[in-house]
């Protein structure tokens, strides 16, 4: 049985992480001053060429609405947008913290529901990470309420107005989904609610299995394992509908004309195979740290091939999603990759993430050497996120931003406060609680434990 | 039938003893042809210092030829041996290919695998199998021990395994 191990949240940890925040801070400020400055004007004429192209090329609602933003922001000077990029940035960060966090506990839910043994000296790192779902709920709350009408078009009322001249139709149809049981343009009350139920559904079955984890290190037996392997498998199902539907809430409202029945399943993939990569970055840090003594090359190999393999399932899903609407070349869906793919400033993130997350976790992981050293796993896992912390920015910010978005300091630098913050949280709530579990009935099988 | 190869054969009832013997064997400088026995033992192959399969490299090239002729193959014959529209799509359009490419790749793979690893492991067809002894496909554990590559003599290997817990020690020749 292993002796009790504490991690120790030292100060200069914290310090580092401080240091990291403020860091992030200043190159926020100095992402909106740069922002503020008014655009020169030779790159206003080529934005505006790119943009008559693609209305040229592609007559509709999208491309309509992205003209629409820009004769908005013509008027109310440069402020306008900046706020917008901000808001953007935030709703950005967010929706991938909030992933990170959530997969946290389905990383245990799956492994009690699974059965597996050999998880056993591993599963208090994704406990300490699903603490950040509390905050996560409070955080999406706050920024959408802040930032609603710049982030999600279809808040506006005025698209709902039949005697309105911006009256829209397709929104109109789809208006039940976000307002239902309220008059479509009022206040969305169903969207709203889902939010609220989905964090406290998360929440919820976090407290409750984390309960039984520490109430299992004092009183030992396998009662507590089975009472979590139920909540586990009920969390599950749970998760599997609100993970699709926070998805399409969240991810893809934010261009409401667009759909997508891969979308779903895409934000998932991205959030489980960062979620397994930030698992892995953390164990590997605890190791060089000389905490986790249990955790042998065998227990790395499997955490290898988990993100090998979801990797790979990433792409799956990446690329049926591309295939059917490159094929079916319908009008209304290729408009959300020409936006990203070809005639935007977004391209080359396009690409930078499919090489970030294909080509280089693919050739990197396929060796089993590689899959059992801690330095090849670090370098692909810090790979990984962030090559998925670009993927949510290709989800998300080309929606908003049209013509308009960049990658620049300002995000670079929320992108570095939250992860500040988010490791604060996790670190802290890890040193709370003996950091391997005491009497986790499948502790024994995890020691011989061997691929 | 001449026979050319003589082997000694210990045949072993327990997995325990089995491994410890084959390292105690090792340590005597006795080298060992093969162990057969009738379920994966753990540790086995570490214990007798088996060299790690290069089958997964074989199978990286096949796969790497697999992407190569599907790829080739499709973009030779739609784009320039005899183009044809499809969907409105470019003779050479890459996003139509991948799965062909992706399949082909798992195909060869996967084939040429199975073929290096039935090659490598004696298994060719109309190549009829060495026993040793009919047991290790039972209840029994053994181990095979080739003369020709042995400096000690047939008494002395029967010795060693006899000292180190083989249950029988049997001569085979074939």
């Amino acid at each position: 049985m292993a002796a009790e191990e504490k991690y120790e949240f030292k100060s200069g940890t914290k310090k580092t992480l401080l240091i990291l925040g403020v860091v992030g801070l200043v190159l926020f400020a100095l992402g909106v001053f740069q922002a503020s400055r008014p655009a020169h004007h030779e790159e206003k004429k080529a934005s505006a060429a790119i943009e008559n192209k693609l209305v040229a090329s592609n007559d509709d609602h999208a491309a309509a609405d992205g003209a629409k933003a820009e004769s908005h922001e013509e008027e109310g000077g440069v402020w306008p947008m900046v706020m917008k990029r901000i808001k953007t940035s935030l709703w950005h960060n967010n929706v991938y913290f909030t992933g990170l966090g959530i997969i946290g506990l389905f990383f245990i839910a799956i492994q009690y529901a699974a059965q597996a043994g050999w998880s056993a000296p591993i599963k208090r790192i994704p406990l300490a990470i699903g603490h950040w779902i509390p905050i996560a709920g409070i955080l999406t709350l706050g920024i959408w309420f802040f930032s609603n009408h710049d982030l999600f078009h279809w808040t506006h009322s005025y698209l709902y107005d039949k005697a309105g001249g911006h009256y829209d139709k397709a929104l109109d149809g789809k208006g039940g989904f976000f307002f239902w049981p309220l008059a479509h343009g009022s206040f969305p009350a169903f969207y709203v609610i889902r939010m609220v139920v989905f964090f406290g559904l998360w929440f919820l079955f976090f407290n409750l299995i984390k309960k039984h984890m520490l109430a299992e290190d004092l009183e030992g037996g396998t009662s507590h394992w089975l009472k979590i392997r139920k909540f586990a498998a009920i969390f599950l199902i749970i998760f599997a509908v609100s993970s699709s539907v926070s998805a399409w809430d969240w991810v893809m409202s934010i261009d409401p004309h667009w759909f997508s029945t891969m979308n779903g399943w895409y934000v998932f993939a991205s959030w489980w195979v960062s979620g397994l990569a930030l698992i892995t970055l953390l164990v590997t840090f605890l190791k060089d740290a000389g905490y986790l003594k249990q955790v042998n090359a065998n227990h790395l190999h499997d955490l290898g091939k988990f993100i090998f393999g979801f990797s790979i399932f990433w792409t799956y899903i990446w690329f049926s999603q591309y295939l059917l609407i490159f094929y079916a070349n319908i009008p209304e869906e290729t408009v959300y990759f020409i936006q990203r793919r070809s005639v935007s400033p977004y391209s080359w993130v396009f690409f930078t993430n499919l090489i970030l997350n294909f080509v280089l976790p693919f050739l990197l992981l396929m060796p089993r050497d590689a899959k059992r050293q801690l330095s090849t796993l670090k370098v692909v896992c810090v790979i990984v996120l962030v090559g998925h912390w670009f993927d949510f920015y290709n989800m998300i910010t080309p929606g908003v931003m049209q013509f308009h978005g960049g990658l620049g300091f300002l995000e670079i630098g929320l992108g570095l406060v939250f992860i500040s913050a988010f490791l604060y949280v996790v670190l802290n709530s890890l040193s709370k609680f003996p950091l391997v579990a005491k009497q986790h009935p499948m502790m024994e099988e995890s020691m011989h434990h061997h691929i | 039938m001449e026979s050319n190869k003589h082997y000694v054969v210990g045949i072993f009832n327990d997995e325990d003893v089995l491994l410890h013997a084959v390292e105690h064997i090792r340590e005597k400088g006795v080298k060992i042809q093969e162990v057969y026995s009738p379920f994966p033992v753990h540790g086995l192959d570490d214990a007798l210092g088996y060299r790690r399969s290069r089958l997964p490299i074989a199978s990286f090239l096949f796969g790497m030829t697999g992407t190569i002729l599907a790829l080739a193959t499709q973009m030779l014959m739609l784009g320039y041996d005899w183009p044809m529209i499809i969907g409105g799509k470019n003779f050479v359009s890459l996003p139509p290919f991948i799965p062909v490419t992706f399949e082909f790749t798992v195909l060869l793979a996967a084939f040429g695998m199975v073929g290096t690893f039935l090659v490598v492991s004696d298994l060719k067809p109309y190549k009829w199998p060495r026993t040793f002894d009919i047991r290790s496909t039972d209840d029994k554990h053994v181990m095979a021990i080739d003369l020709a590559s042995n400096k000690l003599s047939k008494d002395q290997i029967s010795q060693i395994l006899k000292d180190n817990g083989a249950e029988e020690v049997n001569e085979k020749n074939f």
